[in-house]
């Protein structure tokens, strides 16, 4: 019994030290889907950096995979009464009761990266990135890059019918479409994976000569792009110079290429959702500026030029 | 005390003791915002685990639950989205098909002789792949009675809600409490999970007994499903994964026995409280990995495993002491 008092005696004592300490102003609850991707774990991480650097307190909770979870996890922040709640939806559909229930309890709710199928006066924002933006940022540096050039472009796609793959298909497109002397020469799906961009890349490359008529590489991700680069080196050519490889995430791995001169440029999909969401949050809280519907993130393009070696440095830590 | 309500009385102190520290750590957790959200969210997993309850007393298990849940919501959301059922309809009929499938199950455990592991593991497959085929995404269900229900609650003082799911968990333990104890078809069910062949020699029914219990655990998996389809208002192939393991771990905390025979709807509801506790607790704290609840319950299994062993062992000793006299 004695050593059950102390317990509770050190539960409590830990709970008066916690309330001293978390002298935060506002506390968020972030519900993220899970951690099935590099990309997802350095949106965590990000989100947590972000968070502690502007003294917030972050609440997190996994979900799993897992949309009860995150279902519960939303009834949870509203009980425990936080001032906003942050959640990356697993599926679009099924949020209406339980966003409601924050609208009741005057919570307001960001929604990271992707959207849901419920009344936009549901929550206050959207936070995500443009994927034709995306698509178009790449296409826009080859069209600078190769200038008045003929330059036949080969294009590994992401998941047949993923959205990402649709849209950054349609960027690429429209933005080389004033351009007669660029066009897409071959196009096919290598499933975002590095091992499929291999495979497929080896085929493009017999049927094109052994190399020598493509002048241009665009993956819809780095992963496809870096499988890729091994295929061009096994064919004898140099990536980078004799073919130009640009691709679309920005993962740490294609950094590492692109100061070995390997790839030429990646866009960047950013890991930060939260920050302009904390952004939004903040001024909603200080005088009650509604932002948009939704906030688009910067698609920012990286070169070789851009350090690559120091942004890697940056962003190995991140989980990806 | 007698020794058979030891486990059960095990987990009504663990969950209140857990309770109660959570609540000095977080005195929001005191509320019945709280309780209500309990319910709620716990009300598919608290339905499906009351038919797990009978399934295991009677010495058996039942891994589609699960998979019998998603199929009925994918169903249910087919059914009212793409061919303009009545929710009403659609529950019926996916009812139907859930209690079918479960006296399926029954009957090839029972004239097959097939062990319960195997056949629910075929139905799990079975069902989950006919989800899938059905459809791959998330179908939303846009019904006017949806919203309707979901808007329906009873607002307990202090701004908890108990809404119309976690109203019916109540009800539907309710229900098994009764079935369980104060019914023929209960006894025979206890009776065939302590010993199959005396209970076939003390004139138990045991095909239609077998039968019923498989029945029993579809009925309330749909009910499940149904409750899923309310909570989420969408179908998804890919939802409710591994609830039957949770189910089962809600029922084995709850104080019965995984070898059947002995057990209490009751300790289930607060099986599955210490879960939902658990849960909440990881969502208050904000900092702990979500898979803390996994390795808690599997620890709380282990311990009551081992608790139920060491019951058998002691009063299997106890009856070996009084025997010479």
């Amino acid at each position: 019994m004695r050593h059950f008092t102390r317990l509770l005696l050190g539960v409590a004592a830990g709970t008066l030290m916690a309330g001293a300490a978390s002298a935060a102003d506002l506390t968020v609850g972030f519900s993220q889907i899970g951690s099935e991707s590099g990309w997802r774990a350095a949106e965590t991480s990000v989100t947590k950096q972000e968070a502690e650097k502007r003294k917030v307190d972050l609440k997190f909770a996994d979900a799993q995979q897992k949309q009860e979870n995150q279902i519960k996890a939303l009834r949870g922040f509203i009980a425990q009464g936080v001032d906003a709640i942050f959640i990356a939806p697993v599926v679009e559909t099924g949020w209406d009761t339980v966003l409601q229930e924050a609208k009741d309890a005057e919570i307001p709710v960001i929604l990271l990266d992707r959207g849901v199928k419920a009344s936009p006066d549901l929550y206050m924002t959207v936070v995500a990135s443009d994927q034709v933006h995306e698509g178009k940022v790449a296409g826009d540096w080859l069209v600078k890059d190769v200038g008045d050039k003929t330059c036949n472009v080969v294009e590994l796609q992401g998941t047949t019918g993923s959205s990402p793959a649709i849209n950054r298909k349609k960027g690429f497109e429209d933005a080389i479409a004033s351009h007669a002397n660029i066009k897409i020469t071959r196009s096919q799906t290598g499933d975002f994976t590095r091992a499929k961009g291999k495979e497929v890349m080896e085929g493009f490359l017999k049927a094109e000569n052994g190399g020598k008529n493509i002048c241009a590489l665009y993956a819809h991700n780095d992963d496809m792009a870096v499988g890729a680069i091994q295929a061009i080196k096994e064919a004898g050519l140099k990536p980078g110079t004799d073919i130009k490889v640009v691709s679309i995430d920005a993962v740490p791995d294609i950094f590492q290429a692109m100061a070995a001169g390997e790839a030429n440029a990646t866009v960047e999909l950013t890991p930060n959702m939260a920050g302009p969401a904390f952004d939004a949050l903040e001024k909603f809280k200080a005088d009650g500026t509604l932002p948009p519907k939704q906030i688009i993130t910067e698609s920012k393009l990286y070169t070789q030029a851009d350090d690559p070696m120091k942004v890697y440095e940056e962003k190995k830590g991140l989980g990806y | 005390m007698s020794n058979r309500l030891l486990p059960f009385y095990a987990t009504l102190l663990i969950a209140v003791v857990a309770y109660g520290l959570c609540v000095m750590q977080f005195p929001n957790m005191f509320s019945t915002r709280v309780l209500g959200n309990l319910l709620t969210d716990n009300a598919f997993l608290g339905i499906a685990a009351v038919g797990m309850t009978f399934v295991i007393i009677s010495g058996g298990i039942d891994l589609s639950v699960g998979s019998v849940i998603a199929f009925t919501g994918v169903l249910i959301a087919v059914l009212v989205g793409w061919y303009g059922f009545h929710p009403l309809v659609a529950f019926a009929i996916a009812l139907l098909l859930s209690t079918l499938f479960g006296a399926g199950m029954g009957a090839i455990i029972h004239y097959l002789d097939v062990p319960a592991f195997i056949v629910t593991l075929a139905g799990m497959f079975l069902a989950r792949g006919l989800s899938f085929v059905i459809t791959t995404d998330s179908i939303p269900i846009g019904h006017e009675f949806y919203s309707t229900i979901q808007s329906l609650y009873w607002r307990m003082p202090g701004g908890g809600r108990l809404t119309v799911i976690g109203g019916l968990m109540l009800v539907v333990f309710l229900g098994g409490i009764v079935l369980a104890h104060f019914t023929r078809f209960g006894s025979y069910v206890y009776a065939l999970g302590g010993n199959r062949q005396s209970a076939e020699l003390m004139g138990v029914p045991v095909a239609r007994t077998t039968v019923l219990i498989y029945a029993l655990s579809g009925f309330l998996s749909g009910l499940a499903g149904v409750v899923f389809s309310i909570y989420t208002s969408a179908g998804y192939p890919l939802s409710a994964v591994g609830v039957e393991l949770d189910t089962i771990a809600a029922v084995v905390i709850g104080g019965t026995l995984l070898t059947g025979g002995t057990g209490y709807v009751a300790g289930t509801l607060v099986g599955v409280a210490i879960q939902g506790i658990i849960q909440t607790y990881i969502v208050f704290d904000g900092t702990l990995s979500s898979w803390w609840t996994k390795i808690v319950v599997g620890i709380l299994l282990f311990a009551f495993i081992a608790l139920q062993r060491v019951l058998v062992l002691v009063s299997s000793r106890k009856a070996g002491a009084l025997a010479p006299a």
